[in-house]
Parts: structure tokens; sequence; C-alpha cells
């Protein structure tokens, strides 16, 4: 076997490659065909709104990935994730501002909001936002930096466990706050919204959506292939050992800083790319993304899904947010509760989420034939 | 490295040259191989050690016995990095102050250390254990892209014989026996080739054959390795000591072969006399 078979089938089985071709070919093939091609009355035509819901779910289920990497593999839980999306998400709506032109309610070249504010000119941070590589840059770029610098400090000083997760979590919120001022520059409150372009094409029309979630689709593949190399790789066993021996692995001989540091610094930056691709399809970015309860929604998702399995994570990702566009419309005061008592309920009979629940029934089908035999 | 790998595949064949560094070779030719000299640590106003002395030859099997609070884990926190001195100098060889390098460096730099409490990686089979034991180069991107040579395997496949554990290899580490846990981790130790290893009691909670090889296995590896063993357990320390080191209150209390140090009238006080 060439090393690229090795790897191939180091990453699924047969079953799990064929679980992948066909969410590609629902993704890629189905749904923009029925999307665009099946006219609306047809009882086959899938909305766009519908697959904007979609799109936005997979966005979601990125930032999960990219959770699991960092606590159901390394053990480490961050409650600020919502950060790292949310600035990936800035990022590429300063840019979308950018494609607004002259078409905003003022018709000028500004942004509404710095007219609204008396503003005369860009900002320092703005220079180049018109420039869509320089946003994409940027997406990767901010959270990276970010995660990078703090994950310096703090796993250097050996912060570990719920301190860790604190310090996250307050992370977040001071810079919701910082988001929230207007003299920050990013719209205050209100945020960006009112898109109108993207590349130049309207960010409303059908195509564009199907495109943007195939792309998001494209990237989910990609990330959960990736997420699945690294952790079937020896780093990954590594990053395992880590989280139920730490000292032994330094007593190993590795530096566990490095291997905590890459881990952590790739989530957040998967994070940021996931949050620039939910920005267009949703329309609207504002600091509410970095409240202290979105970051922890997060970890609810992969607890749900199942830590340390990845699928789980999407299958988490997807279950709650589905779950909770059903109940915000029907009972909207009624979603916290309901979220909190998925959460106690997961914690306390499901601890391996949905897929540990399904991977248990697996393997005790057999056992129990045997059992019968004689 | 694949100097190393071949050593390491004739384990018991008497090979002198283990633990190649990856910083080049440990000087030792003075014959020591870790030299401890007036290490104090104290915490909170308790001293922990008081100006401890120590040396240990190369390929010399130690025994470091006292009573509970007498600093042998604390000592070997120092030697590990774990716990820096207030005073003192800890030289492994003739050029490495262990005082300035981190407990990775210092695993790198040839030191092996076994904890009280055995410690291996539960939610992995006992074969990943010792793959990610195994001398290599331990950076991120390396790990990212290793893949286990034929010869890796082999000696993964020989450490797991030599400690018992070849039905065991897939098992999760997590399921093994406490002894089978306690043999792990010193597999884990050997495929660090280490020119040093600490062992602290290592025997704790083995079954009566479990221990006897254990003595076995510590006796053959002296020689080729240094080793400084920590226990309670005084006929296992019997079976094994050539040189017995008595720690009391931080310090050396006394030190020589088993049958003078039983005799010594102050180590006589310290264990009974109280």
């Amino acid at each position: 076997m060439g090393p690229l078979a090795q790897t191939i089938t180091r990453l699924y089985g047969i079953r799990g490659w064929i679980g992948i071709a066909i969410a590609a070919l629902v993704l890629f093939v189905l749904v923009p065909v029925l999307n665009l091609a099946v006219p609306q009355n047809h009882p086959l035509h899938v909305s766009t709104f519908l697959v904007t819901l979609s799109g936005k779910i997979m966005c979601y289920a990125i930032v999960a990935l990219a959770m699991d990497l960092i606590w159901g593999f390394a053990g480490i839980l961050s409650l600020g994730h919502g950060l790292f999306f949310a600035l990936g998400g800035y990022a590429m709506g300063m840019y979308l501002m950018r494609q607004i032109g002259r078409q905003g309610q003022y018709q000028s070249e500004l942004p509404d909001f710095m007219v609204f504010l008396d503003w005369k000119e860009l900002p320092w941070h703005w220079w180049m936002s018109d420039q869509f590589w320089w946003a994409a840059l940027l997406v990767v770029a901010v959270p990276g930096l970010l995660a990078f610098g703090f994950g310096y400090l703090a796993f250097r000083s050996r912060i570990k466990g719920v301190y860790f997760s604190i310090i996250t979590q307050a992370l977040t919120f001071a810079a919701m706050l910082l988001f929230f001022r207007n003299e920050t520059g990013f719209g205050g409150n209100n945020g960006f919204t009112d898109f109108k372009r993207l590349l130049g094409f309207d960010v409303t029309a059908p195509q564009t959506r199907v495109v943007l979630f195939a792309v998001t689709g494209a990237t989910l593949l990609g990330v959960l292939l990736l997420g699945r190399w690294l952790v079937s790789s020896k780093f990954g066993r590594v990053l395992a050992a880590i989280r139920d021996a730490e000292t032994r692995v330094m007593f190993c001989g590795y530096n566990t800083l490095h291997y905590k540091l890459f881990i952590w610094t790739l989530s957040a930056i998967l994070c940021g790319i996931a949050g620039a691709l939910y920005v267009p399809q949703v329309g609207i970015i504002n600091p509410s993304e970095m409240s202290p309860a979105n970051s922890i929604e997060i970890a609810i998702w992969v607890a749900v899904g199942g830590r340390g399995t990845l699928v789980g994570a999407i299958a988490g990702a997807g279950i709650v947010n589905a779950a909770k566009s059903v109940f915000t419309v029907a009972f909207p005061e009624y979603w916290l509760f309901f979220l909190g008592l998925l959460f106690i309920g997961v914690t306390l009979f499901l601890p391996g989420g949905v897929v540990g629940l399904l991977r248990a029934r697996r393997r005790s089908r057999p056992v129990a034939l045997t059992e019968a035999a004689p | 490295m694949s100097t190393g790998v071949q050593a390491m595949g004739g384990l018991g064949a008497g090979d002198p040259v283990l633990g190649h560094l990856a910083r080049g070779e440990l000087d030792a030719s003075h014959g020591v191989v870790l030299y401890l000299e007036d290490i104090s640590v104290s915490f909170d106003g308790f001293k922990a050690l008081n100006a401890l002395s120590l040396a240990i030859d190369v390929g010399e099997l130690r025994c470091v016995i006292g009573p509970n609070g007498a600093g042998k884990t604390t000592m070997m926190d120092v030697i590990t990095g774990k716990t820096r001195p207030d005073t003192g100098t800890v030289y492994f060889g003739q050029s490495i102050d262990l005082t300035r390098l981190s407990e990775a460096e210092i695993a790198h730099a040839g030191i092996g250390r076994k904890f009280q409490k055995p410690t291996i990686f539960e939610r992995l089979s006992a074969f990943e254990n010792l793959e990610l034991a195994m001398k290599a180069d331990k950076r991120v991107r390396k790990t990212l892209f290793a893949r286990l040579a034929s010869d890796q395997r082999d000696r993964i496949a020989d450490t797991l014989r030599l400690i018992r554990l070849s039905e065991a290899a897939d098992r999760e580490a997590g399921l093994l026996s406490h002894g089978q846990k306690q043999w792990l981790e010193i597999g884990m130790l050997l495929m660090q080739e280490p020119r040093l290893l600490l062992l602290d009691e290592p025997v704790a909670g083995m079954s009566d054959e479990e221990t006897e090889r254990t003595a076995e296995l510590f006796v053959s590896l002296a020689g080729r390795h240094s080793l400084v063993v920590v226990e309670h357990d005084m006929a296992f320390v019997g079976t094994i000591a050539r040189k017995v080191t008595v720690l009391h209150e931080g310090s050396v209390l006394a030190e020589g072969p088993l049958e003078q140090v039983q005799n010594d009238e102050r180590v006589i006080e310290v264990y009974l006399g109280r």
C-alpha cells in the first residue's frame, strides 16, 4: 500500500467513506439542483430559506468540530470559542460593508454607521478592508494570533481545567463589551448588516446562497477529514495522553505547551473560518455573538453529540440547532430551559452523547448473540 | 537513532551504550551519572530537603529508603525538574545542569521517571503507551507526520514481551491490573532509553511473583542503566540492593551496603525508636 492509500484507510473505513460520498452528493448536487432547477411550487423544491438555514447550521458544525478537537481530544474546555467565531465574522463583515459602496442609506463611501457617528474617514483598522484577500487573511490571522498569544500565556502558566474555562469566558465577555462601544469602530451594538454584495455577486440571490451553502459544506467535510487525520496520527495520541496524564507526557520528553498551543490555535482559526462563512449567509454580525451564553452553547452541542468523536460534534450542532429552530418559533420563552435540561440530561445519562449511545448499541448486539449461542 | 534502536532490540544482551542523547553524548567520564550537592527545598517553612548531597555512579543500582516525609519524592521532583531547589546544584554527568532545564528537556537528556502511583495513558492501548514513550523526535511537526517503522514496531514488541504484556498489547491500558500498569510504566521508561531511571515505589501493589520478576528485571538493567529505586518494601530492597541510602528529614542519614545500614544505630532509632 502506498502512503496515500494508507492515509485514506487510516481516516475512515469503507462505510465512513461511503457516508462522506453521500454527504458530498447531497451538498454539491442534490440540494443545488432541487433549489435552483426545480420550480418553486414543485413538492421536491428546496427553499432558499432551508438552504440558508442548513448553511448556517453547517457553520455551527465547523465550530463544534473545532471545539471537539480541543475539548474532546485534548481535554481543554474553552468557553470562549464564540469569540473566535465572531472575530472571523467581523473580519468578513468589514469587507461586506465596503462592498455596499454608495448603496447605503446615506449614499456615502463610508459605511452607514460611520456616517451616523459623523466620522469623516475610515479608521486605521479598516485599512484594505475593500480587498477580499485582505479580509480572508484577517479571518485566519486575527483569531489565530489572539488564540496564540492568549494560549501561550495561559498554557505557559499551566492554567488548567475550570480556571482556563473561566478565563476564556471572561475573554469573550470583555471582547463583547469592547465591540459594543461605538468608538471601537465596528458598528456598536448594531454590528454590521444590510450587506449587498460578495465579490460583486448579490448576497441575497439564490445562486449566491447555494454557492455559499456548497462552500460551507466543502469546508465542513474538509475540517472533518483534517480533524480525523490529526486525531488518528501520533499527534492525536499525544493529545489524548495529555488529557489523561499531562505530567507523564512531559516526563516522556514532549513539550506539552507546544502541543496544546498548536491545537488551540488551529481550533480558533477554524472557528474564524466558520464565522466568515456564517456572516454572508445570515446577513448580520453583532457583538451578541460574543456573549458568554453563545460560547457555552457550543460546548453543549459537542456534549450532546458525543465528545471525542468528531462526527458527534456535527450531529450535536445539527440536533441542538434544529431543535432550537423549532422551539424558538413554537415556545420562544422556554428555549433556554430546554437547553439547560438537555445539557443536564446528557451529562447525567448520556456521557458519551448521541454517538456514544449508538456505538454502545452496535457493540452490545453481537455480544448478546454470542451469549445466546451454546 | 538506529544504533539506539538496535541496542534496545537486544535487551538483556548486555549492551553498554544505551540512551544516546539527541544533543550529544552524556559526559559521565568521571564515573558519576548524577550528582546532587547541598540541595535544600522548603515548602512554607517546612524543609523537605535539607542540604542533601548524593552521587550516583554510572551503572549503579541504588536504593533510597527512609520514613514518610524524609524527602524521597521531593528529591525525585528536584532531579526531574518538577520542583526547583532553593539552593544547591544538580548535575547530570559532568556538564548538564538539571536545575536549568524543563521536565521535557530533562527527559530528553536521558532521565526517566516512574511515579509512585502508576501513571499511564489510560485511554490508549498498551502498545500506544509504549509508542508515545519511545525515543524519537518529539516536536509537534515531526509527531504530526510520524509513521512507525518496522524496527520501531519490533522494539515495541520486544518491550511488550519483556514486561509480559504481549497478549494485552491492544487492550486499553486503563483496563490492565495494577501490577500490569506498573510494568507498563516501567516499559515506557525503557522505551525512552534513559541513562538514569528513577523509580518511586515500583512494586507497590504487586503480587509476590510480580515483585520477584521486577527485582530480576532491575538487576538485569543495572550496569547498562543507572537506577535509583525508592522503596518501602525492605524484602524487595534486600533482593536488589547493593548500596542503600537512608534519608531522614531531608538529608542523608546513612549510606552503604544494606547490612551495614540496617545495623546503624541512628537508622534503627529513626525507623523503630519513635
